[in-house]
């Protein structure tokens, strides 16, 4: 097998310093040795969505990218979307709203939407069901995702 | 009787909705433990062979193998569904059944080199005439898939009442159809995980993705061959079930094995790709229905033959099929009626339950052919359910005894909707076609079984005036944490953001069946209500002692305690609580309570006579699609719903539950399919298997009747998985409605669409 190499990633505005092999993946990277888990593993093959993380303001999928290819851009995970205590506003629109329900798509809908309403503050209902297209949820239906969403684009904009 | 409620019927968020979404919820696959070792499963790459000979050496001495376990190493245990015999070893012992079945497992320093050491596994296997087509597996000379099972029948069931052939020759109308549902998944995003340490006491820790965590407890002990009292398992956060997370597992069974032989913590998450092609699937179906009816529209007979695909195993199929033939007794009238059905071996993934377990195959075919009756003797599809709609106090003739039922409230309500979007309806311009359609349905509010029903709760009052609430149930993603926690907040009078809700530690919290039949808002939160009465009328004396009052005239409401009728004499729960623990030698309030419904006579899996439920939920369905009629493509306009729960206890969890539901049935029907070639699955993979995603989202409407069931906690029963059940056959009386064509296979695909269109135009 690969030896392991030194790479430094910065993750929710840390860096670190980390000996990986050359073939792990973003997510077994974020999860196993930052241990941030709570970017989830779904399919591990870039088709679930569940993995979702932000990097330099793009939504990507961590379990498509190699922790190698990270280096030098800006992470962030679902842990890093709160900001001193204070839950962001499509985490607690996500709250209210219900649009949660075995949790386990959770994070990946949350950040790509916060990616969504980085590009666009204000996306009409057909524009998020279009960023949203690719991250599965079997629970809710996504009716209240895109409730949320759209009231967390509405309560940003307001503010 | 219905009041108002400080806790109950309001929109709150989930008790664990904050940590889902900061991502800090743990489930089994995130937890970890100093030296933990990896797991892999090592799966059969044919559908039916015998397993001559495991050559295991090679692996073991890879550098970082700690140890491979294979069927050898077990007690050869079987598990199998209830009240019948086991037939599914945990790991092959002689013989493999379907591709995916399990073989060996192995534990390493990581999951690369667990992978690794699998490929250095050698198995002999003797190849065995393979059968996956479950009408070809009841002739005489298939291939036996178990020896116990002559034709391959897994389990069958006969349920007749009244005088079918009689009632058959009083009919106006007769019609038969053979109705055909694919095996589709159960779809949850969280792969099977499970973690397992064994120590040298002998005990074994358990964390896994469980819905049902105390049938794994009772099989872990039987499997592994050591006393119940060396078994804890506890529940992380689970992500998803359907039904298809009940079951104890090899992924389970493997990490404790592992853990046994090596001293040290297993973990094992298996892929998603092995979740689709190596676990569970709800039972594809073939179903041969006649229904007869009398010219007013009356239903008098139906008569069913149903062969139902169980793949390798038994799992819980018997109830399946049981459930299948017995809810065409629901929600409509029937006097005679006929349900004949075999669960039949195949080599391909067993079959479990799934949402609406059972239900969604066989009214699918029943709704669709009432359209079909309807729309031939020239009457109102609607008027048809109506006029043959249950109404409270009515009893099935297989015993389903019917307490609150707002069935014909809800077809009423679904009328009106259907009416008013009629009228906006366009007139049909172009190619794209739009159709309305109606289903409806009944559905248990927890099935009463042989065997342990009964669920408890424990409650501890702390000082703070906080609340401790344990059960045994776990909450799956539906919610029920938070709405166990709204009842325990409105009995003690306290808010939802008072209780701490513990979940299920097999050491500490109470026996419990588990998450399954739609029973834990019903059944448990029965045993919540107890619980939570009995500390309060713990504390109502310490109150009356204070107030210098009756404890029965001690009322508890939004954190306070007062004397009714004098408002004024009161005091702070958090008071009354601290009064308790520190006056004389201080009380510890503890409360405890446990409920199953009483004297319901269990139901015979076999003739299907018994009460399933102390309360069963109705509702209609309404569903408008627009079909393509130059592609083929269908979409799910909007829908709405009006059912019977008797009192929600939190509505946003319930549309939550009902969107979800809904949007799942128009993956059922439209969408899903595992395809599979010679017992291989071809779509093992949410790209090939595609289920709803946002896009498939569409506007619903959710109405529920002014319905209170007295057995229910606060008049609560099921919500949202009985409806799964009617939204298919409104989707697909829907498109009936839209292009004349009533498919009778699902998924209908938009080829299907075009090959009935351009059989419609040619033999115009």
């Amino acid at each position: 097998m690969f030896l392991k190499t030194k790479i430094r990633l910065l993750v929710n505005g840390f860096e670190y310093d980390l000996y990986i092999k050359p073939h792990w993946t973003l997510i077994d990277v974020l999860r196993d040795e930052i241990g941030l888990t709570g970017t989830k593993k779904g399919c591990g093959k870039g088709e679930c969505c569940a993995c979702t993380i932000i990097m330099d303001g793009e939504a990507v999928l961590a379990c498509l990218v190699l922790a190698i290819q990270a280096q030098g851009k800006s992470i962030q995970s679902i842990e890093g979307l709160a900001q001193e205590g204070k839950l962001d506003s499509l985490q607690d629109a996500f709250v209210k709203y219900g649009a949660i329900q075995c949790g386990y798509c959770t994070p990946g809908m949350i950040l790509t939407s916060k990616a969504l309403l980085k590009k666009n503050p204000q996306p009409t209902v057909e524009e998020i069901q279009q960023a949203l297209s690719g991250n599965l949820c079997r629970c809710t239906g996504y009716v209240k995702i895109i409730e949320a969403v759209r009231n967390a684009s509405i309560m940003e904009v307001s503010k | 009787m219905k009041r108002d409620y400080v806790n109950i019927g309001k929109r709150l968020p989930r008790v664990d909705a904050v940590v889902k979404a900061t991502g800090e919820a743990k489930y089994a696959g995130d937890l970890s433990l100093p030296g933990m070792l990896h797991g892999k499963i090592l799966r059969s790459p044919y559908p039916h062979a015998r397993v001559l000979d495991i050559e295991i050496g090679n692996a073991k001495r890879l550098a970082g193998v700690r140890a491979v376990v294979t069927g050898k190493d077990t007690i050869g245990f079987k598990a199998g569904g209830i009240s019948a015999q086991g037939d599914e070893p945990y790991l092959a012992l002689n013989k493999v059944r379907f591709i995916g079945d399990a073989v060996a497992a192995i534990a390493a320093i990581d999951e690369e080199t667990a992978e690794e050491a699998l490929d250095l596994i050698r198995v002999e296997y003797e190849e065995l005439p393979a059968v996956v087509d479950p009408l070809k597996a009841m002739d005489d000379d298939a291939p036996l898939i178990h020896d116990h099972a002559p034709r391959n029948i897994s389990f069958k069931t006969d349920l007749a009442y009244g005088d079918v052939n009689q009632a058959f020759r009083e009919c106006d109308y007769v019609r038969q159809d053979r109705f055909e549902t694919a095996p589709i998944r159960h779809g949850f995003l969280e792969p099977h995980a499970a973690l397992a340490v064994w120590d040298h006491s002998g005990r074994v820790s358990f964390w896994g993705s469980k819905q049902s965590p105390y049938f794994t407890y009772r099989n872990l002990a039987k499997a592994l061959n050591i006393p119940l009292s060396q078994v804890r398992v506890i529940q992380p956060y689970i992500g998803g079930g359907f039904g298809g997370k009940n079951e104890m597992f090899n992924v389970d069974f493997c990490a404790a094995l592992l853990s046994q032989k090596t001293g040290k913590p297993v973990k094992i998450v298996v892929s998603q790709e092995e979740v689709l092609f190596a676990y569970r699937q709800r039972h594809p179906t073939f179903i041969d229905l006649k229904t007869g009816l009398k010219k007013d529209g009356t239903i008098l007979a139906l008569e069913a033959d149903i062969i139902a695909d169980g793949g390798a195993y038994l799992s819980i199929g018997a109830l399946s099929l049981y459930l299948m033939c017995a809810f065409f007794c629901m929600p409509y009238r029937l006097s005679n009626m006929k349900a004949k059905g075999y669960r039949v071996y195949t080599n391909t993934q067993p079959s479990c339950a799934m949402r609406g377990h059972g239900v969604p195959q066989s009214r699918f075919a029943a709704e669709v052919q009432l359209d079909l009756a309807a729309r031939e003797m020239g009457i109102d599809p609607v008027d048809l359910r109506l006029k043959n709609a249950l109404k409270p106090g009515e009893t099935t003739p297989n015993g389903f005894k019917i307490t609150s039922c707002g069935l014909e409230e809800s077809i009423l309500g679904a009328r009106k909707i259907i009416d008013r979007w009629k009228k906006q309806q366009k007139k049909d311009k172009g190619p794209k076609k739009r159709g309305i359609g109606i289903g409806c349905y009944g559905y248990v509010s927890g099935p009463r079984m042989a065997g342990h029903n009964t669920a408890g709760a424990v409650i501890k009052v702390h000082e703070d005036g906080g609340i401790s609430l344990a059960t045994g149930s776990t909450d799956v993603g539906q919610g029920s944490d938070t709405v166990l926690s709204q009842i325990a907040a409105e009995v003690l009078g306290v808010r939802l953001e008072d209780i701490r809700y513990g979940m299920v530690d097999s050491d500490i919290t109470p026996l419990d069946p588990g998450t399954f039949g739609s029973r834990v808002t019903f059944v448990t939160g029965n045993a919540v209500r107890i619980a939570a009465e009995d500390a309060r009328r713990q504390l109502a004396q310490v109150a009356a002692d204070a107030l210098e009052a009756n404890s029965g005239d001690i009322i508890f409401r939004d954190r306070k305690v007062y004397v009714a009728g004098s408002p004024e004499r009161s005091m702070a729960f958090s008071k009354l609580v601290k009064i308790a623990q520190y006056s004389g030698s201080g009380k510890t309030i503890l409360g405890r309570g446990y409920w199953a419904p009483e004297g319901l006579e269990v139901p015979n899996f076999k003739t299907g006579r018994g009460n399933m439920s102390a309360a069963y939920s109705f509702g209609a369905q309404v569903a408008e699609v627009e079909v393509d009629t130059e592609t083929g493509f269908m979409h799910v306009t909007r829908m709405a719903m009006v059912h019977d729960c008797g009192q929600p206890v939190n509505e946003m969890l319930m549309e939550g539950q009902l969107e979800g539901s809904a949007i799942g049935g128009v993956g059922h029907t439209l969408m899903e399919e595992i395809v599979r070639k010679d017992g291989q699955t071809m779509n093992p993979s949410f790209l090939e298997y595609r289920m709803p995603s946002t896009l498939d989202a569409c506007p619903l409407d959710i109405l529920h009747t002014d319905t209170y069931e007295e057995l229910g906690p606060f008049g609560a029963k099921e919500t949202g998985e009985g409806i799964q059940v009617a939204v298919v056959p409104a989707i697909v009386n829907g498109i009936h409605d839209a292009v004349g064509v009533a498919f009778k296979r699902i998924p209908i695909t938009p080829f299907m669409v075009l090959d009935a269109l351009k059989d419609k135009s040619g033999s115009m």
